[in-house]
Protein backbone atom coordinates (compact mmCIF):
# COMPACT_ATOMS: atom_id res chain seq x y z
CA UNK A 1 0.00 0.00 0.00
CA UNK A 2 1.28 3.69 -0.77
CA UNK A 3 1.34 5.99 1.97
CA UNK A 4 -2.23 7.85 -0.24
CA UNK A 5 -3.75 4.62 0.03
CA UNK A 6 -2.92 4.00 3.71
CA UNK A 7 -4.06 7.98 5.22
CA UNK A 8 -7.08 7.43 2.96
CA UNK A 9 -7.85 3.98 4.67
CA UNK A 10 -7.70 5.48 8.00
CA UNK A 11 -9.62 8.48 7.29
CA UNK A 12 -11.70 6.65 6.03
CA UNK A 13 -12.13 4.51 9.23
CA UNK A 14 -12.12 7.54 11.50
CA UNK A 15 -14.98 9.20 9.77
CA UNK A 16 -16.74 6.02 10.41
CA UNK A 17 -16.41 6.67 13.85
CA UNK A 18 -17.42 10.05 13.63
CA UNK A 19 -20.42 9.38 11.70
CA UNK A 20 -21.66 6.28 13.08
CA UNK A 21 -21.68 8.22 16.96
CA UNK A 22 -23.68 10.60 15.53
CA UNK A 23 -25.72 8.68 13.74
CA UNK A 24 -26.85 6.42 16.30
CA UNK A 25 -27.26 8.72 18.76
CA UNK A 26 -29.49 10.78 16.96
CA UNK A 27 -31.43 7.78 16.72
CA UNK A 28 -31.74 6.77 20.09
CA UNK A 29 -32.93 10.35 20.67
CA UNK A 30 -35.30 10.31 17.88
CA UNK A 31 -36.97 7.37 20.15
CA UNK A 32 -37.89 10.48 22.35
CA UNK A 33 -40.20 11.70 19.53
CA UNK A 34 -43.88 12.30 21.18
CA UNK A 35 -42.79 10.77 24.58
CA UNK A 36 -40.51 13.32 26.59
CA UNK A 37 -41.71 14.77 29.81
CA UNK A 38 -42.62 18.19 28.43
CA UNK A 39 -43.32 19.78 25.05
CA UNK A 40 -40.11 21.78 25.16
CA UNK A 41 -37.74 19.00 25.59
CA UNK A 42 -39.80 16.56 23.05
CA UNK A 43 -38.77 19.49 20.95
CA UNK A 44 -34.85 19.80 22.69
CA UNK A 45 -34.65 15.72 22.14
CA UNK A 46 -35.53 16.31 18.43
CA UNK A 47 -34.00 19.03 17.57
CA UNK A 48 -30.35 17.62 18.99
CA UNK A 49 -31.37 14.26 17.66
CA UNK A 50 -31.73 16.44 14.25
CA UNK A 51 -27.82 17.74 14.69
CA UNK A 52 -26.47 14.61 15.11
CA UNK A 53 -28.48 13.19 12.17
CA UNK A 54 -27.08 15.93 10.28
CA UNK A 55 -23.55 16.16 11.36
CA UNK A 56 -23.52 12.16 10.70
CA UNK A 57 -25.05 13.00 7.13
CA UNK A 58 -22.00 15.26 5.92
CA UNK A 59 -19.18 12.73 7.80
CA UNK A 60 -20.73 9.50 5.93
CA UNK A 61 -21.04 11.44 3.07
CA UNK A 62 -17.58 12.74 3.10
CA UNK A 63 -16.41 8.89 4.11
CA UNK A 64 -17.95 7.59 1.26
CA UNK A 65 -15.69 9.84 -1.07
CA UNK A 66 -12.97 8.99 0.50
CA UNK A 67 -13.23 5.04 0.29
CA UNK A 68 -13.92 6.54 -2.92
CA UNK A 69 -15.49 3.01 -3.96
CA UNK A 70 -19.28 4.84 -4.82
CA UNK A 71 -20.89 4.30 -1.36
CA UNK A 72 -23.21 7.09 -0.50
CA UNK A 73 -23.87 8.27 3.14
CA UNK A 74 -26.96 5.73 2.94
CA UNK A 75 -25.37 2.91 1.76
CA UNK A 76 -22.97 3.33 4.57
CA UNK A 77 -26.07 3.99 7.00
CA UNK A 78 -28.35 1.12 5.98
CA UNK A 79 -26.28 -1.40 4.36
CA UNK A 80 -23.12 -2.24 7.00
CA UNK A 81 -24.27 -4.94 9.48
CA UNK A 82 -23.44 -4.27 13.63
CA UNK A 83 -19.62 -5.41 13.25
CA UNK A 84 -18.69 -2.94 10.43
CA UNK A 85 -20.35 -0.08 12.99
CA UNK A 86 -17.95 1.91 14.66
CA UNK A 87 -19.84 4.51 16.90
CA UNK A 88 -18.85 4.46 20.74
CA UNK A 89 -19.97 1.94 22.89
CA UNK A 90 -22.01 4.21 24.72
CA UNK A 91 -24.46 5.84 22.27
CA UNK A 92 -25.96 3.30 21.37
CA UNK A 93 -27.45 2.64 25.02
CA UNK A 94 -30.82 2.51 25.63
CA UNK A 95 -32.44 5.80 26.81
CA UNK A 96 -33.82 4.70 30.11
CA UNK A 97 -35.73 7.21 32.01
CA UNK A 98 -35.27 11.00 31.01
CA UNK A 99 -32.26 11.67 33.28
CA UNK A 100 -30.32 8.47 32.07
CA UNK A 101 -30.51 9.72 28.79
CA UNK A 102 -29.39 13.88 29.61
CA UNK A 103 -26.31 12.20 31.36
CA UNK A 104 -25.35 10.27 28.25
CA UNK A 105 -26.29 13.38 26.27
CA UNK A 106 -23.69 15.41 28.35
CA UNK A 107 -20.85 12.58 28.87
CA UNK A 108 -20.52 12.38 24.77
CA UNK A 109 -21.77 16.31 24.11
CA UNK A 110 -18.70 17.21 25.91
CA UNK A 111 -16.49 14.91 24.52
CA UNK A 112 -17.39 15.80 20.91
CA UNK A 113 -16.94 19.55 21.65
CA UNK A 114 -13.71 18.88 22.88
CA UNK A 115 -12.63 16.85 19.99
CA UNK A 116 -14.52 18.61 17.66
CA UNK A 117 -13.35 22.00 18.68
CA UNK A 118 -9.51 19.94 18.14
CA UNK A 119 -11.00 19.33 14.50
CA UNK A 120 -11.95 21.95 13.54
CA UNK A 121 -7.73 22.58 13.19
CA UNK A 122 -7.37 19.86 11.10
CA UNK A 123 -4.86 19.43 8.35
CA UNK A 124 -7.92 18.00 5.93
CA UNK A 125 -9.35 20.83 5.17
CA UNK A 126 -12.93 19.07 4.62
CA UNK A 127 -13.20 17.61 8.25
CA UNK A 128 -11.95 20.83 9.35
CA UNK A 129 -15.03 22.91 8.05
CA UNK A 130 -17.30 20.07 9.42
CA UNK A 131 -16.17 19.97 12.46
CA UNK A 132 -16.12 23.49 12.97
CA UNK A 133 -19.63 23.73 12.10
CA UNK A 134 -20.46 20.72 14.04
CA UNK A 135 -18.86 22.02 17.61
CA UNK A 136 -21.46 25.03 17.26
CA UNK A 137 -24.25 22.93 17.80
CA UNK A 138 -22.93 20.97 20.11
CA UNK A 139 -22.05 23.62 21.90
CA UNK A 140 -25.85 23.89 22.64
CA UNK A 141 -26.30 19.93 23.87
CA UNK A 142 -23.29 20.78 26.53
CA UNK A 143 -25.48 23.60 27.45
CA UNK A 144 -28.90 21.50 27.79
CA UNK A 145 -27.61 18.50 29.05
CA UNK A 146 -25.60 20.47 31.48
CA UNK A 147 -27.65 22.45 32.85
CA UNK A 148 -30.36 19.05 33.15
CA UNK A 149 -27.79 16.92 35.27
CA UNK A 150 -27.53 20.17 37.62
CA UNK A 151 -31.09 20.25 37.96
CA UNK A 152 -32.12 16.61 38.45
CA UNK A 153 -28.37 15.92 40.81
CA UNK A 154 -29.70 19.29 42.58
CA UNK A 155 -33.59 18.77 42.59
CA UNK A 156 -35.07 15.87 44.72
CA UNK A 157 -33.80 12.75 46.97
CA UNK A 158 -35.15 11.03 44.42
CA UNK A 159 -34.29 12.72 41.38
CA UNK A 160 -30.60 12.68 42.52
CA UNK A 161 -30.31 8.91 43.06
CA UNK A 162 -31.91 8.17 39.84
CA UNK A 163 -29.00 10.15 38.14
CA UNK A 164 -26.31 9.45 40.16
CA UNK A 165 -27.14 5.95 39.38
CA UNK A 166 -27.62 6.30 35.49
CA UNK A 167 -24.00 7.73 35.88
CA UNK A 168 -22.58 4.95 37.85
CA UNK A 169 -23.85 2.40 35.13
CA UNK A 170 -23.12 4.28 31.90
CA UNK A 171 -19.37 4.99 33.34
CA UNK A 172 -17.70 2.00 32.12
CA UNK A 173 -17.94 3.03 28.75
CA UNK A 174 -15.98 5.91 29.11
CA UNK A 175 -12.72 4.08 28.75
CA UNK A 176 -13.73 3.38 24.88
CA UNK A 177 -14.07 7.19 24.13
CA UNK A 178 -10.34 7.59 24.49
CA UNK A 179 -9.16 3.98 22.97
CA UNK A 180 -7.29 5.23 19.85
CA UNK A 181 -5.37 2.95 17.91
CA UNK A 182 -3.20 2.28 15.01
CA UNK A 183 -5.64 4.46 13.01
CA UNK A 184 -5.58 7.80 15.65
CA UNK A 185 -1.66 7.84 15.09
CA UNK A 186 -1.28 7.42 11.56
CA UNK A 187 -3.70 10.53 10.76
CA UNK A 188 -1.70 12.38 14.33
CA UNK A 189 1.33 11.93 11.94
CA UNK A 190 -0.18 13.82 9.35
CA UNK A 191 -1.86 16.44 12.05
CA UNK A 192 -5.61 15.37 10.83
CA UNK A 193 -6.50 14.58 14.67
CA UNK A 194 -5.39 15.15 18.18
CA UNK A 195 -4.41 13.06 20.32
CA UNK A 196 -7.05 11.45 22.44
CA UNK A 197 -4.50 11.29 25.70
CA UNK A 198 -4.87 15.24 24.85
CA UNK A 199 -8.66 15.46 24.83
CA UNK A 200 -8.93 13.56 28.06
CA UNK A 201 -7.84 15.91 30.47
CA UNK A 202 -10.26 18.33 28.81
CA UNK A 203 -13.41 16.09 28.66
CA UNK A 204 -12.21 15.35 32.86
CA UNK A 205 -11.98 19.19 33.55
CA UNK A 206 -15.34 19.85 31.86
CA UNK A 207 -17.48 17.30 33.13
CA UNK A 208 -16.35 17.67 37.10
CA UNK A 209 -17.21 21.14 36.75
CA UNK A 210 -20.66 20.49 36.26
CA UNK A 211 -20.40 16.97 38.72
CA UNK A 212 -19.59 19.64 41.49
CA UNK A 213 -22.41 22.18 40.94
CA UNK A 214 -24.62 19.01 40.23
CA UNK A 215 -23.62 17.40 43.74
CA UNK A 216 -22.83 14.33 41.69
CA UNK A 217 -20.01 11.56 42.12
CA UNK A 218 -17.63 10.35 39.78
CA UNK A 219 -17.34 6.81 40.12
CA UNK A 220 -14.46 4.74 40.99
CA UNK A 221 -15.09 2.46 38.39
CA UNK A 222 -11.71 0.89 36.46
CA UNK A 223 -12.35 -2.88 36.56
CA UNK A 224 -14.89 -3.44 34.35
CA UNK A 225 -14.56 -0.75 31.70
CA UNK A 226 -15.64 -1.78 28.66
CA UNK A 227 -14.10 -0.78 25.01
CA UNK A 228 -14.11 -2.59 21.54
CA UNK A 229 -15.88 -0.37 19.34
CA UNK A 230 -13.37 0.66 16.92
CA UNK A 231 -13.43 -2.93 16.01
CA UNK A 232 -16.85 -3.05 15.95
CA UNK A 233 -17.37 -4.76 19.28
CA UNK A 234 -20.74 -3.77 20.41
CA UNK A 235 -23.17 -4.36 23.36
CA UNK A 236 -26.12 -6.30 22.33
CA UNK A 237 -28.27 -3.34 21.99
CA UNK A 238 -26.61 -2.00 18.59
CA UNK A 239 -28.15 -4.99 16.68
CA UNK A 240 -31.84 -3.91 17.63
CA UNK A 241 -31.36 -0.49 16.77
CA UNK A 242 -29.99 -1.37 13.10
CA UNK A 243 -32.91 -3.96 12.40
CA UNK A 244 -35.40 -0.98 13.23
CA UNK A 245 -33.36 1.62 10.94
CA UNK A 246 -32.51 -0.84 8.06
CA UNK A 247 -35.67 -2.71 7.64
CA UNK A 248 -36.97 -0.46 4.96
CA UNK A 249 -34.04 0.14 2.98
CA UNK A 250 -33.06 -3.19 2.63
CA UNK A 251 -36.75 -4.71 2.44
CA UNK A 252 -37.27 -1.92 -0.17
CA UNK A 253 -34.07 -1.27 -1.73
CA UNK A 254 -35.61 0.87 -4.95
CA UNK A 255 -37.79 3.02 -2.17
CA UNK A 256 -37.19 7.14 -2.57
CA UNK A 257 -38.27 9.89 -0.49
CA UNK A 258 -40.69 11.90 -2.58
CA UNK B 1 -21.81 31.77 -24.42
CA UNK B 2 -19.98 33.29 -21.29
CA UNK B 3 -19.20 35.83 -20.06
CA UNK B 4 -18.81 38.14 -16.75
CA UNK B 5 -22.42 39.29 -17.67
CA UNK B 6 -24.21 36.22 -17.71
CA UNK B 7 -22.60 35.46 -14.16
CA UNK B 8 -23.51 38.41 -12.51
CA UNK B 9 -26.81 38.38 -14.22
CA UNK B 10 -27.16 34.68 -12.84
CA UNK B 11 -26.23 36.48 -9.24
CA UNK B 12 -28.67 38.41 -9.43
CA UNK B 13 -31.56 36.43 -9.73
CA UNK B 14 -30.34 34.42 -7.13
CA UNK B 15 -30.46 37.20 -4.41
CA UNK B 16 -34.35 37.23 -4.72
CA UNK B 17 -33.91 33.48 -3.31
CA UNK B 18 -35.65 33.80 0.08
CA UNK B 19 -34.91 31.23 2.85
CA UNK B 20 -37.75 29.44 3.33
CA UNK B 21 -38.01 29.62 7.44
CA UNK B 22 -37.27 33.07 7.20
CA UNK B 23 -38.96 34.32 4.51
CA UNK B 24 -38.02 37.69 5.10
CA UNK B 25 -34.21 37.25 4.25
CA UNK B 26 -32.38 35.96 1.18
CA UNK B 27 -30.02 33.36 0.53
CA UNK B 28 -27.28 36.59 -0.54
CA UNK B 29 -28.43 38.19 3.19
CA UNK B 30 -27.52 34.56 4.91
CA UNK B 31 -24.29 34.22 3.58
CA UNK B 32 -25.53 30.85 1.55
CA UNK B 33 -24.95 32.02 -1.59
CA UNK B 34 -21.28 31.49 -1.77
CA UNK B 35 -20.19 32.16 -5.02
CA UNK B 36 -21.22 31.27 -9.17
CA UNK B 37 -18.62 30.18 -11.61
CA UNK B 38 -19.04 28.96 -15.20
CA UNK B 39 -17.41 25.68 -15.33
CA UNK B 40 -16.88 22.95 -18.10
CA UNK B 41 -19.92 24.25 -19.92
CA UNK B 42 -22.18 24.60 -17.29
CA UNK B 43 -22.62 27.14 -14.40
CA UNK B 44 -21.85 25.77 -11.27
CA UNK B 45 -24.25 27.90 -7.72
CA UNK B 46 -21.68 27.17 -4.98
CA UNK B 47 -23.99 27.36 -1.65
CA UNK B 48 -23.14 26.48 1.63
CA UNK B 49 -24.81 24.37 4.89
CA UNK B 50 -26.16 26.49 7.08
CA UNK B 51 -27.07 24.03 10.51
CA UNK B 52 -26.10 20.57 9.62
CA UNK B 53 -29.24 18.95 10.03
CA UNK B 54 -31.21 21.77 8.19
CA UNK B 55 -34.11 20.49 6.30
CA UNK B 56 -34.49 23.67 4.38
CA UNK B 57 -31.07 23.31 2.29
CA UNK B 58 -33.13 20.86 0.25
CA UNK B 59 -35.92 23.42 -0.31
CA UNK B 60 -33.35 26.65 -1.31
CA UNK B 61 -31.69 24.17 -3.46
CA UNK B 62 -35.14 23.85 -4.96
CA UNK B 63 -36.01 27.29 -5.03
CA UNK B 64 -32.67 28.26 -6.77
CA UNK B 65 -33.49 25.13 -9.78
CA UNK B 66 -36.85 27.37 -10.05
CA UNK B 67 -35.86 30.82 -10.79
CA UNK B 68 -33.13 29.41 -12.86
CA UNK B 69 -35.31 27.27 -15.13
CA UNK B 70 -38.10 30.36 -14.76
CA UNK B 71 -34.98 32.90 -16.40
CA UNK B 72 -34.58 30.43 -19.17
CA UNK B 73 -31.18 28.72 -17.75
CA UNK B 74 -30.81 25.08 -18.05
CA UNK B 75 -27.25 24.54 -17.94
CA UNK B 76 -26.60 24.59 -14.23
CA UNK B 77 -25.45 22.47 -11.52
CA UNK B 78 -26.07 23.05 -7.76
CA UNK B 79 -22.68 22.44 -5.34
CA UNK B 80 -22.37 21.99 -1.92
CA UNK B 81 -18.98 23.50 -0.24
CA UNK B 82 -18.12 22.93 2.98
CA UNK B 83 -15.16 24.88 3.43
CA UNK B 84 -15.13 27.75 5.72
CA UNK B 85 -17.45 26.19 7.34
CA UNK B 86 -20.82 28.98 7.44
CA UNK B 87 -21.22 30.85 10.40
CA UNK B 88 -23.87 32.95 11.57
CA UNK B 89 -21.32 36.19 11.59
CA UNK B 90 -21.74 36.20 7.73
CA UNK B 91 -25.44 37.58 8.15
CA UNK B 92 -25.08 41.17 6.99
CA UNK B 93 -26.26 44.16 9.21
CA UNK B 94 -28.71 44.59 6.55
CA UNK B 95 -30.04 41.08 7.14
CA UNK B 96 -29.85 41.27 11.20
CA UNK B 97 -32.20 44.81 10.64
CA UNK B 98 -34.16 42.58 8.41
CA UNK B 99 -34.30 39.99 11.23
CA UNK B 100 -35.34 42.82 14.23
CA UNK B 101 -38.06 43.60 11.98
CA UNK B 102 -39.63 40.39 11.55
CA UNK B 103 -39.62 39.94 15.34
CA UNK B 104 -37.00 37.62 15.55
CA UNK B 105 -33.42 38.70 17.55
CA UNK B 106 -30.71 38.24 15.54
CA UNK B 107 -27.49 36.49 17.02
CA UNK B 108 -26.55 37.80 20.47
CA UNK B 109 -23.03 36.65 20.17
CA UNK B 110 -20.12 35.81 17.68
CA UNK B 111 -19.11 32.38 17.60
CA UNK B 112 -16.49 33.07 19.16
CA UNK B 113 -18.04 34.54 21.94
CA UNK B 114 -20.41 31.75 21.88
CA UNK B 115 -18.06 28.63 21.93
CA UNK B 116 -15.83 30.54 25.29
CA UNK B 117 -19.82 30.90 27.02
CA UNK B 118 -19.81 27.13 27.18
CA UNK B 119 -16.73 26.55 29.09
CA UNK B 120 -17.42 29.41 31.41
CA UNK B 121 -21.20 29.59 31.83
CA UNK B 122 -21.46 33.13 30.85
CA UNK B 123 -23.63 34.18 27.74
CA UNK B 124 -24.78 37.52 26.69
CA UNK B 125 -28.13 38.95 27.42
CA UNK B 126 -30.60 38.69 24.31
CA UNK B 127 -32.02 42.34 23.35
CA UNK B 128 -35.92 41.47 22.61
CA UNK B 129 -36.81 42.55 19.49
CA UNK B 130 -40.11 44.61 19.86
CA UNK B 131 -38.95 46.81 22.92
CA UNK B 132 -35.39 46.83 22.41
CA UNK B 133 -34.69 45.53 26.75
CA UNK B 134 -32.44 43.51 27.86
CA UNK B 135 -34.30 42.10 30.66
CA UNK B 136 -35.29 38.78 28.70
CA UNK B 137 -34.47 34.99 29.66
CA UNK B 138 -34.26 32.20 28.05
CA UNK B 139 -37.30 29.54 27.68
CA UNK B 140 -35.93 27.18 25.35
CA UNK B 141 -32.47 26.87 23.18
CA UNK B 142 -34.76 24.88 21.02
CA UNK B 143 -37.43 26.33 19.20
CA UNK B 144 -39.77 25.98 16.15
CA UNK B 145 -36.16 25.00 13.70
CA UNK B 146 -33.03 23.89 14.25
CA UNK B 147 -31.66 27.95 13.82
CA UNK B 148 -33.70 29.27 16.93
CA UNK B 149 -34.13 29.31 20.35
CA UNK B 150 -37.06 30.93 22.49
CA UNK B 151 -36.86 33.91 25.33
CA UNK B 152 -38.97 35.64 27.31
CA UNK B 153 -39.07 39.29 27.42
CA UNK B 154 -39.87 40.44 31.13
CA UNK B 155 -39.99 44.38 29.80
CA UNK B 156 -43.08 44.07 27.34
CA UNK B 157 -43.87 40.58 28.21
CA UNK B 158 -43.81 39.34 25.02
CA UNK B 159 -42.30 35.63 24.09
CA UNK B 160 -39.81 35.88 21.14
CA UNK B 161 -37.45 34.31 18.90
CA UNK B 162 -33.66 34.62 18.41
CA UNK B 163 -31.74 33.44 15.69
CA UNK B 164 -29.10 30.88 17.30
CA UNK B 165 -25.31 32.18 16.97
CA UNK B 166 -23.60 28.98 14.71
Amino acid sequence: MNTTTEKNSALFEYLLRLGDTSLILGHRLAEWCGHAPILEEDIALTNISLDHIGQARLLLDYAGKIEGKGRSEDALAYHRDARQFRNLLMAEQPNGDFGNTMVRQFLISVYNFHLYSALSKSADAELAAIAAKSVKEVAYHVRHSSDWLIRLGDGTTESHERVQQSINDLWIYVDDFFNGDEVDVLLMSQNIVPDLNAIRPLWNETVQLTMVKAGLQIPQVNSAMRTGSRKGNHTEYLGYILAEMQFLPRAYPDAEWL
Amino acid sequence: MTDTSDISHIRNLLTQVQDPEVPVLTIADLGILRNVEFVDGVYEIQITPTFTGCPAMKAIEENISEVLVENGIQNYKVRMVMSPAWTTDWISELGREKLRKYGIAPPSQSTEEHLKAILTGKNKAVACPFCGSVNTRLTSAFGSTACKALHYCDHCRQPFEEFKCH
